[in-house]
C-alpha cells in the first residue's frame, strides 16, 4: 500500500516536472507542475463523445488499462518496508499484469475502425514484443547475481554485492530509463509533441476517447512513469539508511528522473520509424552484455 | 471393471450408423457421454492417488491388458471433456452441411468421431506395443475420415492423403523403435523399455520414439501435415484434432521418459531446443496468416513448443538431480496441455461459429462481428488471453510455472546450462510478446471496426446450443485461472511420485506461491469492478454523443481503409522476412508511370519447411525417374537382370563376401 500511495503522490509531479523542465530548456514560459493534473481533472467532469463503431472494448478497454498498472505497482517492494506481496519469480506476474493492460490497450485502439489507430495500435504491440525480452533478460540477469528469484530478494540483496556489482546497477538503471521512454512512446521512438498521425504512437491509439476514458488513460500513462521510478529506486537507494532518508531520497531520485526526462526530450531527436526497432533490440543486447558480466562476477564463466 | 462394459461401447458405436437420423445427434452424445463415465471413474481416481489400475480384456485374439495410471488418467480426463464438448458443438456447426450432404456421409462422421475416442483412449491405455500401434493406426485412420468430410473439395481431398501419409511415416518410425527394443528385450511394449534403456544406449532410442511421436504432436520440422489438416476438417474436428490429438504425441514422448534410465541432461536439451524453435517459429508463421482457422493450426505448433520446454526443462532437471527443476517442468508443460486442450478448442469454436454466420474465414474480408455476435466475441476474447498466456486466466498459470523453473535453473549449473536456460526465457518472452500480437491482430481485425467487405450474413438466431458447450470450457478457463492450486495438487503428487522426487515445499513455496496470484487477480478484478462502477453511475447523468469515427477532417470514409491484417502484421512481416519469406505480389509505380493505373497488394504466407519438404520430394523424383528407365517392358531385359542378380550372388558367394 505504502508504495501505492508513494507513486500516486510522485505521479502527481511527475508529468509537470517533466513539461516545466522542456519549457524552461526552450526559454518557453510554459505552463505550471499542476496543469497536466488539472486538465485530467477537466476531463473526468466532462460529457464523451463515443464512435458508433465502437463496442464494449471500448468502454472497459481504459478501466482495465488503468487496473493493471495500479495491480503491478502493489506488485513492487520498496526497500526497508515489510511487504506481503513478493513472490518467486513475481517480476514475471509484473510484466504480464502490464502486458494483459497493453492487449486491451490495443484492442481498445483497434475498436473504431480507424486507420490511424490501427497504425499506432500495431507499433505498440511490435516494440513491446521486441522490448520485452531487455525486460526479462535484465531481471534473469539480477536473478542470477543474487541467487533470489523475488523482486524484494534481488534488490535487497543486490547492493551488498560491492563494487562489483556497481556496473550491474548502473547497467540495470540505464536500461530502467529507457524502457520507461519506449513504454509510454517518449522520446528516442516517439515525440509526444509531434501532431502528424502517421508517425505517433500511444496518441494515436487515443484518438476516439473523451472525457472520462481519456482521463483514465492520462493517470495510467503517469503512473506508469512512477512506477519505472520505483523500480530504479529499488536499485539505488541504500537499505540501511533509515525510512526518513530513504523516503526523501526516494522522492529525490523521482524528481531527477522527470529532470533527467524532460532534459533527454529536450536534447534528443526522435528516431526514424524504421529505425526504431533496431534502437530497441539494442537494448536486448546491452542486457545480454550484463548477463554475460554476471556470470564473470559469480566465476561461471571462469571457474 | 466388466469386461463386457469395457467392450460395450466398442459394439455401440456400431448403431451409430444404422439408427434413424432423428435420434442420430442424441445417442452421439450419449454414447459419449457413457464413454466418458466409464474412463473417467478410474482415471478420476488415480490422478488423485497414484497408483496403477489394470483391466484384463480375455479375447480371440489372446489377453489384451488396460493399463491406466497416473499420467494415463490425466490425459484421459482431458480428451474426455474436450471430446463431450466436441459432440455437443458438432451439431450445430454440422447445420452447414444439412442439405448438401446425405445421411449416410452424417452417421459415417458421427461414427469416424466416436472411433477417434475410443482410439485415443486405447491409445493411452495400451502398453503392450502392438495393440498400441494398432490403436495409434486406428486414431490416425478415423481422423483421415474425419477430415475428409468434406471431400467433394479437391484441395482437402489433398489435404487429407497428406496427412494420411504423414502419419504413417511417423507409424513406420514407431514401429521401428518399437523393433529395436524387441530386438533386444525379447519382449514389444513399453514396459520392456526400461531394461533396454538399463542395458544400452538411451539416446539414439529416445531420439527414434521422439520423431515418430513428433511427427504426430507437430513440432517443427515435422509439422508441416497441421497447418493444412486442420483448416480442411470441420471445426469441430480441428478443435478435438488440435486440442487433444496432437497431445497423444506429448503423451508418447513423456511416456518414454518415464522410461529412460540415463543421458536425461542431453535429452532433456534436445527436447528443449526443438520446442524453442517450434514456439518461435509457429507462433512467427501464425502471425502472417489470412486465414482464422490456419492461424489457430500454427499456434498449435507455437503451444506444444511450450508444452515440450516444460518437459525438457523437467528432463534436464533429472539429469541434475534436481526436484526443483523435475517438479516445475513437468507440471507446467503437463499443465499447459490440459490449458491448451481448453482454449484452442474454445478458440476453435468461435472460430467456427464465425464461419457458420458469414462464411468466410479471410481476416481481411471480416471486420465488426462484436456487434452481430456479441457472445461469440467475448468467448474468443477470453480463449485470446488466455492462449497469450496472460493472467488472470489459465495459460499464465502453466507458462509461469515453467518460467519459475527456468529462473531458478539459471543459478543452477555453469555457465553454457545458464545461456541455454537464458536463450530458452528469451524464446519464451518472444512467444508471449508474438501471440499478443497475433491475437490483437485476430481480435481486432475480425471482431472489430466494420466489415471489410459484404457478405451474405445468415440469421445468428438458433446459435444457444453452439454456445453451451463453449461456455463450458470458458468456466473451466476461468477456474484454472483462479484456483491453480485444485488443478496443480494431484499433477505434483503425480509428477512426484512418478519421477522419485520429494515433493519441496521449502524451496518452492507453491500453493502460497498460487495463493498470492490469485489474490493479486481479485485484486484485479475487484479494481475493475469497483472503477467501472464509478464510470457507469457517472456517465448516468453525462451527456454522450455518438458520431462518426474521427477521419482526420475527412469522415466519409469506406471501410475499405479501415487497417486490415496484412497491414497490422506489415511492419512485423519485414522484420521477419528472412525466416517466413512471404510473397509479395505489388508493382512499384515506375518513374514515367504519370497516371498510374489501379493496382493491387497481396502478400501470400509462405512455409519455408514445406518448401524444404517440397524440394526434397521433388528430388526424390528425380531419381526415381531416372530409375523407371530400367523398367523398359521388355521380357528379354527383365530375364537379364534375374541373370545379373545370380550373377553378383554368386560371385559374391565364391569370394565369400556373403
Amino acid at each position: 500500500m505504502t508504495v501505492l500511495l508513494l507513486s500516486v503522490l510522485t505521479g502527481i509531479f511527475f508529468p509537470g516536472i517533466i513539461i516545466r523542465v522542456k519549457s524552461i530548456l526552450c526559454g518557453r514560459k510554459g505552463p505550471g507542475i499542476f496543469q497536466p493534473w488539472k486538465d485530467i481533472w477537466l476531463l473526468l467532469r466532462k460529457g464523451s463523445v463515443i464512435s458508433t463503431t465502437a463496442s464494449f472494448i471500448s468502454r472497459i478497454a481504459p478501466v482495465i488499462y488503468l487496473c493493471t498498472i495500479l495491480c503491478a505497482i502493489l506488485l513492487l517492494p520498496f526497500p526497508g518496508i515489510a511487504y506481503d506481496f513478493g513472490f518467486d519469480a513475481d517480476f514475471v506476474f509484473f510484466a504480464y499484469i502490464i502486458a494483459l493492460g497493453k492487449f486491451l490497450f490495443i484492442l481498445n485502439a483497434l475498436d473504431a475502425g480507424s486507420s490511424f489507430e490501427g497504425m499506432g495500435a500495431n507499433r505498440e504491440a511490435l516494440y513491446s514484443l521486441l522490448l520485452e525480452p531487455a525486460f526479462f533478460i535484465l531481471f534473469g540477469t539480477l536473478a542470477l547475481l543474487t541467487g533470489n528469484s523475488s523482486m524484494q530478494g534481488i534488490f535487497s540483496s543486490l547492493q551488498i554485492g560491492g563494487p562489483s556489482t556497481y556496473i550491474i546497477i548502473i547497467i540495470t538503471v540505464y536500461l530502467l530509463v529507457q524502457i520507461a521512454m519506449i513504454e509510454n512512446s517518449r522520446m528516442p521512438v516517439d515525440d509526444p509533441k509531434t501532431h502528424l498521425e502517421l508517425t505517433m504512437i500511444h496518441e494515436v491509439m487515443i484518438l476516439d476517447h473523451s472525457g472520462f476514458d481519456l482521463a483514465l488513460i492520462h493517470i495510467g500513462t503517469t503512473l506508469k512513469f512512477a512506477m519505472y521510478g520505483i523500480l530504479i529506486a529499488n536499485c539505488t537507494i541504500p537499505v540501511d539508511i533509515g525510512f526518513g532518508w530513504q523516503i526523501l531520497l526516494f522522492f529525490g531520485i523521482q524528481v531527477g528522473f522527470a529532470v533527467l526526462i524532460g532534459i533527454m526530450e529536450s536534447f534528443r531527436a526522435r528516431k526514424k520509424l524504421a529505425k526504431n526497432p533496431q534502437f530497441i533490440v539494442t537494448l536486448s543486447s546491452i542486457a545480454l552484455i550484463a548477463f554475460f558480466l554476471a556470470l564473470l562476477i559469480t566465476f561461471k564463466m571462469i571457474p | 471393471m466388466d469386461q463386457y462394459l469395457i467392450l460395450a461401447p466398442v459394439l455401440l458405436s456400431f448403431l451409430i450408423l444404422i439408427i434413424p437420423e432423428r435420434i442420430r445427434h442424441p445417442y452421439v452424445v450419449i454414447l459419449t457421454l457413457f464413454i466418458c463415465v466409464l474412463t473417467s471413474i478410474p482415471a478420476f481416481r488415480l490422478v488423485f492417488a497414484p497408483d496403477t489400475e489394470k483391466f484384463i480384456l480375455k479375447g480371440p485374439f489372446g489377453q489384451i491388458d488396460l493399463v491406466i495410471d497416473g499420467l494415463s488418467g490425466f490425459f484421459i480426463l482431458v480428451t474426455n471433456f474436450t471430446m463431450l464438448t466436441g459432440v455437443l458443438y458438432s451439431r450445430g456447426y454440422l447445420q452447414i452441411y444439412e442439405g448438401k450432404k446425405n445421411q449416410a456421409q452424417f452417421a459415417l462422421h458421427y461414427f469416424s468421431f466416436t472411433w477417434l475416442h475410443l482410439s485415443m483412449l486405447g491409445v493411452l491405455m495400451l502398453r503392450d506395443g502392438l495393440s498400441f500401434l494398432i490403436a495409434w493406426e486406428l486414431m490416425a485412420v478415423s481422423s483421415f475420415m474425419l477430415i475428409l468430410f468434406e471431400a467433394e473439395k479437391r484441395a482437402t481431398l489433398k489435404t487429407a492423403v497428406n496427412y494420411l501419409i504423414q502419419m504413417h511415416v511417423g507409424l513406420v518410425i514407431l514401429v521401428i523403435a518399437f523393433l529395436f527394443c524387441e530386438a533386444t528385450t525379447g519382449q514389444l511394449s513399453f514396459d520392456a523399455l526400461q531394461s533396454y534403456f538399463s542395458q544400452n544406449h538411451n539416446t539414439g532410442l529416445f531420439l527414434l520414439f521422439f520423431a515418430g511421436f513428433a511427427i504426430k504432436a507437430g513440432f517443427i520440422p515435422f509439422h508441416t501435415w497441421l497447418p493444412e489438416a486442420h483448416p480442411a476438417a470441420p471445426t469441430h474436428v480441428s478443435a478435438v484434432m488440435s486440442g487433444v490429438m496432437i497431445k497423444m504425441g506429448i503423451y508418447g514422448i513423456v511416456r518414454v521418459i518415464t522410461y529412460l534410465q540415463a543421458d536425461f541432461f542431453l535429452i532433456g536439451w534436445i527436447i528443449l531446443v526443438f520446442s524453442a524453435l517450434s514456439g518461435l517459429l509457429g507462433v512467427m508463421m501464425a502471425i502472417v496468416q489470412h486465414d482464422m482457422k490456419k492461424l489457430l493450426a500454427y499456434h498449435s505448433i507455437e503451444n506444444i513448443g511450450i508444452i515440450g520446454m516444460g518437459i525438457g526443462l523437467g528432463t534436464m532437471g533429472l539429469g541434475l538431480h534436481n526436484p526443483l527443476l523435475v517438479l516445475l517442468g513437468f507440471t507446467g508443460g503437463l499443465l499447459h496441455v490440459l490449458n491448451h486442450s481448453l482454449f484452442k478448442s474454445l478458440l476453435f469454436y468461435s472460430t467456427g461459429t464465425v464461419y457458420k454466420i458469414y462464411h468466410t474465414r479471410n481476416i481481411e474480408q471480416l471486420g465488426g462481428v462484436i456487434h452481430k455476435l456479441p457472445h461469440t466475441a467475448l468467448l474468443y476474447l477470453t480463449g485470446a488471453i488466455a492462449i497469450c498466456g496472460i493472467p488472470p486466466l489459465n495459460g499464465f498459470i502453466s507458462e509461469f510455472l515453467i518460467y519459475t523453473g527456468l529462473i531458478k535453473g539459471l543459478s543452477l549449473g555453469s555457465a553454457y546450462q545458464a545461456i541455454t536456460v537464458i536463450l530458452a526465457i528469451i524464446s519464451l518472452v518472444l512467444i508471449g510478446g508474438l501471440a499478443i500480437f497475433c491475437f490483437t491482430k485476430v481480435f481486432g481485425m475480425v471482431f472489430l471496426g466494420i466489415p471489410r467487405e459484404k457478405h451474405e450474413i445468415s440469421d445468428p438466431v438458433n446459435n444457444s446450443g453452439m454456445l453451451v458447450p463453449q461456455y463450458m470450457v470458458a468456466i473451466l478457463i476461468i477456474v484454472i485461472g483462479f484456483f491453480p492450486m485444485l488443478f496443480l495438487r494431484p499433477l505434483m503428487t503425480f509428477v512426484s511420485d512418478q519421477f522419485h522426487v520429494a515433493l519441496v515445499p521449502e524451496l518452492v513455496p507453491i500453493s502460497d506461491l498460487f495463493l498470492k496470484i490469485s489474490s493479486l487477480s481479485g485484486i484485479l478484478v475487484l479494481l475493475v469492478f469497483v472503477i467501472y462502477m464509478i464510470r457507469w453511475f457517472l456517465f448516468k447523468n453525462r451527456k454522450v454523443i455518438y458520431g462518426p469515427t474521427w477521419g482526420c477532417g475527412y469522415t466519409d470514409g469506406s471501410a475499405r481503409q479501415q487497417y486490415t491484417g496484412t497491414s497490422y502484421a506489415n511492419n512485423f512481416a519485414e522484420l521477419a522476412h528472412p525466416v517466413l519469406q512471404s510473397k509479395d505480389e505489388y508493382n512499384e509505380i515506375a518513374e514515367k508511370d504519370i497516371f498510374p493505373s489501379p493496382r493491387s497488394f497481396s502478400r501470400h504466407p509462405n512455409d519455408i519447411f514445406r518448401f524444404g519438404l517440397n524440394k526434397l520430394l521433388d528430388f526424390n523424383m528425380l531419381i526415381l525417374k531416372k530409375l523407371a528407365r530400367l523398367q523398359t517392358g521388355n521380357i528379354q531385359h527383365y530375364i537379364l537382370y534375374a541373370f545379373i542378380f545370380i550373377l553378383v550372388i554368386f560371385i559374391l558367394l565364391y569370394l565369400k563376401i556373403l
